[in-house]
């Protein structure tokens, strides 16, 4: 089992923090796991995207050609990298960056107002968290138990309010992806 | 120890750390600059000596100097600053003294760009700097292998007096995987790795007795000690010919039709289109040189095996280590290169659309 994922938006959402945490999950889990980012002179407001893979089997390439998971936090990450997505494969869209939408009809789309409910949970700062709860309650890439043991033990003394909040958006994000 | 994810760039300086590297010097430069970072950060803490110098041509002549002190020593960098150092990696081969020297591989010529690239194959292991002289050469394919190998670099440069060169690119310093850890040298350990050195390096004596000093020094005014010294670096280039080939051969046996030789990170992507092709019956072996230099002749002649009617060889340049193939091959079959520059990384499927031509 290897799941392909590629996560993009802009330069300040959390895309690559995506990517970090599910990696991180996967190798505790005993995956195989890589994450190569994208790197380079960005504008600040650019875009930003990282692959991530999770397998059993030793990985090869980490370069994803064709995501088994797209996440797309904004419209350029949708027309940049829907096309290559696996027939089959995920996506997930935050519709209020995407105004334009994704034209694929042959895959499992998950749209939805991603910044408006990362706003209602209490910052737009979990938008991140929110999209990785929804991958999880999509595929089951990595177990909540692992994620949440991650993020505690990264966020619990520096900043427990936030902490309470990226849990909160994850299991919502979960609920979503179950749908 | 349990595996932590970690970026190439940072893993490899931990892993120095750990070999017993406590002097390092050298300029900022993308991308490798997580590597620099690292040492900044923990040199300090283990007692150990951080300098970011002036330019890189300062930080590789600090390297020599401390080098001359039998200690372990490193530098790094990425291509344009690798080539600024060429100078002093001359000067420390002719001086026959051990250091690290690690290349993030990055899009050239000139300043190029900061993407990963395999640009400086022939600087790496076809001299770079002026005269004869051979640094050995080892190139990575994953976080786990970067890291090892600055273990075994310091090994081999002890070992050879020789300077040692870790030849890695943008996407091995800049991406995570989970890495393994060998247990840290003590400090005891380290003091005792500097004694096997007593014999030539510049170390006062107990008693502070200086009459039994020792010269380091690359100048030979008189021809017929430097022919003799050149030689006797030929005849150190030759036995580190014959004991330390690596190579990994990957899927590799009789029934292959095709056989692909890359290195670092093209060898990954070639992995992944072998695995396809495989799943679809088509064997294809693959050759990846571990030491570019020295280069595993041998290794490429053997795996032509008895159906192999191509060799491929892929690489992010317009085609270098190919030589090195060619003459591994010496005409038996046909070989072919395919390449990306400009700090491009090939694709999986790129890779294999150009393998499934060949079955056609």
């Amino acid at each position: 089992m290897k799941t392909e994922m590629i996560c993009a938006g802009f330069g300040g959402q959390g895309v690559l923090t995506i990517g970090k945490f599910i990696a991180i999950a996967g190798m505790e889990e005993g995956k195989n796991v890589s994450w190569l980012p994208s790197y380079g002179p960005e504008m600040r407001g650019g875009t930003a995207n990282v692959s991530t893979v999770v397998a059993d089997e030793p990985i090869a390439s980490p370069i994803v050609s064709y995501p088994d998971v797209l996440v797309a936090l904004n419209q350029p990450s949708i027309d940049k990298f829907a096309p290559s997505v696996r027939s089959g494969g995920v996506v997930v869209m935050n519709t209020n960056m995407c105004p334009r939408g994704c034209q694929r009809t042959d895959i499992q789309l998950i749209a939805a107002p991603m910044s408006d409910i990362a706003t209602e949970i209490g910052s737009t700062m979990v938008l991140n968290m929110l999209a990785i709860g929804i991958v999880i309650g999509k595929t089951g890439i990595i177990k909540y138990e692992t994620l949440e043991g991650d993020l505690t033990a990264f966020l619990k003394a520096k900043n427990p309010d936030l902490l309470e909040k990226n849990l909160t958006a994850i299991k919502r994000g979960i609920e979503i992806g179950r749908q | 120890m349990s595996k932590i994810l970690m970026k190439g760039n940072e893993a490899v300086a931990e892993a120095a750390i750990r070999s017993g590297c406590r002097l390092y010097f050298a300029y900022p430069i993308t991308p490798q600059s997580e590597l620099i970072e690292y040492m900044a950060k923990m040199m300090p803490k283990v007692g150990g000596t951080f300098l970011q110098a002036e330019s890189e041509v300062s930080a590789i002549n600090m390297v020599y100097g401390a080098a001359g002190s039998g200690k372990r020593v490193m530098t790094s960098s990425s291509s344009p600053g690798i080539s600024l150092k060429m100078e002093g990696v001359s000067y420390i081969a002719g001086a026959e003294l051990p250091c690290v020297i690690v290349n993030v591989q990055r899009g050239g010529p000139g300043l190029g760009d900061i993407q990963p690239a395999q640009g400086d194959y022939f600087q790496a292991t076809k001299g770079g700097g002026h005269g004869d002289y051979r640094t050995i050469v080892l190139a990575p394919s994953s976080v786990q292998e970067f890291a090892d190998m600055a273990s075994e670099a310091f090994e081999l440069a002890d070992k050879y007096r020789n300077p040692v060169m870790i030849l890695a690119d943008g996407m091995l310093g800049q991406m995570m995987e989970p890495v393994e850890f060998k247990a840290a040298k003590t400090d005891a350990e380290i003091a005792e790795l500097g004694h096997q050195h007593e014999s030539w390096c510049i170390c006062p004596n107990e008693d502070g007795d200086m009459k039994h000093h020792h010269e380091i020094n690359s100048l030979e005014i008189d021809p017929l000690v430097l022919e003799k010294h050149v030689n006797d670096l030929y005849a150190k280039y030759a036995v580190i010919e014959q004991k330390e080939l690596r190579y990994e051969s990957y899927n590799v046996s009789d029934e292959n039709e095709i056989l692909c030789v890359a290195w670092g990170t093209a060898s990954r992507i070639v992995k992944s289109a072998i695995n396809e092709l495989k799943a679809e019956g088509k064997s294809i072996g693959l050759i990846r040189p571990i030491t570019c230099w020295p280069y595993p002749y041998e290794a490429v002649k053997k795996a032509l095996g008895k159906k192999v009617k191509k060799v491929y060889v892929f690489e992010l340049n317009t085609g270098q280590m190919v030589e090195d193939v060619k003459i591994a091959v010496a005409g038996k079959v046909p070989v072919d290169f395919w390449g990306k520059v400009g700090g491009i990384v090939f694709t999986p499927a790129e890779i294999k659309e150009k393998l499934e031509a060949c079955f056609k």
